[in-house]
């Protein structure tokens, strides 16, 4: 694809029946004060839900915010259901933040996701890394 | 997805196709504008409602129990909510979405098939909408929704912008608003086609609703004696008076109570849209504003393409004439007339 400049549109997504909004909200703000448009889904979204939010948004990227521990059943779902949806995740940078133990990381990884960021991730390090992803999956500049 | 797939998509229901469309538009892609002139012969036929009022009135909370009841009623809604965008970052939190159906409702609109809900950033500009709102409203026009919904930014300053997009412009306050100098600094009172007064569960809205109408009627008696009416019966007695001495121009903006939050109020509210657009479509105004508004669009598009080419063009040195002003050699006015001549032969 061509260079050219594009906003980042990120979605920041609650799936399921977990209840920890809070890292989700300090992500949401700290993203949007990077110069990110950031939409925030709010708590309890289905799969299907949060992949038609990212369809009809058309964000560059997907965070899923999780800390049931259901990681590894939702997140493929919501990847899923956007393909369902006509939108290409592929095309999408997909963050996964919140509980997830180590030697999981792999297997996840494998499933589509893109990075993953548990408690304790300084903020910058998400943006450095939202900021250098983009570009390269979407081959576009990042304008911010 | 290239501009054809992507018209080809719009006009065949694909909501991917509409979203990629709306990203080309916002950020100004050329692919953009060419998507644009391609669906233009379809559009006109949505009705769009836009919604306006300060932070926190419950527009959001409006817009989502409003698609609820059109949905009912058989009707497709699209919807385009503006958030402010710093000017200073870029960045912006887009929070409306969250408020789509309440917590006691089953959550059915995110994935409505009849349903479409954009987040946009003001991108710093004033006024309410975003600088790309009027497309984005065209392309679900054109997408074919019954009915957009448009939520503008509502940080509280003159958001007027909104009639350049609706026809018919809902203004939301809530109680305790009421003669408040700042509301009539908004210049919102000048707009609304219908005025909502909620979260009516607060206590007060009566008074506000009041106030409203006395303001509407631009009259100072009427407003006083509105006002200091306290007996509901009187007050009733008063404003049949009132009105029937303001004779509007066919049209007598209603205010309506609402509990926006717990739905009430809001099929009263989807009767009155429903009927403004009637009276719009029967008394020739839709035809006539929409008009309008076309003209003062393409007087915008058209001072923005000669901007363009004074920048392109070898005819003109524009740098040049404006070094030659700025040494008095030449004044302002005969300087752009000279542009003209040597642009326009009939100038
Ligand atoms: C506060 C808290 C609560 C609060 C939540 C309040 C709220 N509104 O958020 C309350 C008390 C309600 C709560 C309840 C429960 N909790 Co709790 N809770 C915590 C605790 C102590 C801190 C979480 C937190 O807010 N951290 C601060 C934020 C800023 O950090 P963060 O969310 O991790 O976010 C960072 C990263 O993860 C990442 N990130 C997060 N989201 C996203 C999204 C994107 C897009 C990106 C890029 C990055 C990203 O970036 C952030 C910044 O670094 C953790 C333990 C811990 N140390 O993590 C347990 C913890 C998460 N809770 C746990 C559990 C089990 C529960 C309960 C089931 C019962 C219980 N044992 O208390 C209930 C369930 C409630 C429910 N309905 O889901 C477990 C989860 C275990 C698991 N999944 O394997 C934990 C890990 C505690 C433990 N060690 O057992 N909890
Ligand atoms: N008490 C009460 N609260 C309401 C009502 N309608 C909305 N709210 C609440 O007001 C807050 C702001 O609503 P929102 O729709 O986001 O307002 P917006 O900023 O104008 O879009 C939310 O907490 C809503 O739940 C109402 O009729 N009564
Ligand atoms: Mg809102």
């Amino acid at each position: 694809m061509e260079e050219r400049e594009k906003k980042i549109r990120v979605l920041v997504a609650k799936v399921g029946l977990d209840g920890h909004d809070r890292g989700a909200k300090v992500v949401a703000r700290f993203l949007r004060d990077a110069g990110f448009e950031v939409i925030y889904t709010g708590l309890h979204r289905t799969p299907q839900e949060v992949a038609m939010a990212a369809v009809q948004e058309d964000v560059d990227v997907v965070g899923i915010s999780l800390h049931s521990g259901a990681h590894m059943t939702l997140v493929p779902k919501v990847l899923n259901y956007i393909r369902e949806y006509g939108g290409d995740p592929d095309e999408m940078v997909v963050l996964v933040g919140g509980i997830v133990p180590e030697d999981e990381f792999d297997e996840l990884k494998a499933k589509g996701v893109d990075g993953i960021f548990i408690p304790g991730t300084p903020i910058s390090e998400i943006v450095d890394f939202i900021k250098e992803t983009v570009p390269k999956k979407k081959g576009m500049k990042v304008k911010s | 997805m290239d501009v054809d797939e992507i018209v080809e998509g719009i006009l065949s229901g694909n909501k991917r196709a509409l979203a990629r469309a709306i990203t080309f538009v916002e950020n100004e892609y050329p692919e953009g504008k060419e998507i644009l002139k391609r669906i233009f012969p379809k559009t006109g036929k949505a009705h769009v409602v836009g919604i306006t009022g300060f932070p926190g009135v419950g527009k959001s909370t409006i817009v989502s129990k409003l698609t609820q009841e059109f949905r009912s009623r058989g009707k497709t809604v699209g919807i385009v909510a503006i958030d402010p965008g710093s000017p200073f970052t870029g960045g912006a939190l887009l929070g409306d979405r969250l408020r789509m159906d309440g917590l006691d409702s089953s959550k059915k609109l995110w994935i409505d098939p009849g349903v479409f809900f954009r987040s946009m950033s003001s991108r710093g500009r004033a006024g309410g909408l975003a600088a790309k709102t009027g497309d984005a409203v065209r392309l679900m026009d054109a997408f074919g929704f019954d009915v957009i919904l448009v939520e503008t930014v509502g940080a509280g300053q003159s958001e007027v912008d909104v009639i350049e997009v609706a026809d018919t412009s809902i203004v939301a306050l809530m109680p305790e608003m009421g003669d408040d100098i700042q509301i009539n600094k908004a210049g919102i009172l000048e707009i609304g086609d219908i005025y909502v007064v909620n979260k009516a569960d607060l206590g007060g809205a009566d008074k506000t609703e009041r106030w409203i109408k006395a303001m509407l009627m631009m009259d100072q008696e009427a407003v006083e004696i509105l006002t200091k009416t306290s007996h509901a019966q009187e007050y009733e007695v008063q404003t049949g008076k009132i009105f029937d001495k303001v004779s509007r121009a066919g049209w007598v903006p209603p205010v309506i109570k609402t509990i926006a939050d717990k739905g009430e109020g809001i099929p009263e509210l989807a009767d009155a849209i429903e009927k403004h657009f009637d009276y719009l479509k029967s008394s020739g105004k839709l035809i006539e504003t929409r008009k309008q508004r076309l003209s003062r669009e393409m007087i915008e598009i058209l001072l923005q393409e000669m901007k363009n080419y004074l920048q392109r063009t070898d005819k003109i040195n524009f740098k040049e004439v404006v070094e030659k002003v700025s040494r008095n050699d030449l004044d302002p006015h005969t300087a752009v007339e000279k542009i003209m001549k040597s642009i326009l032969k009939d100038y």
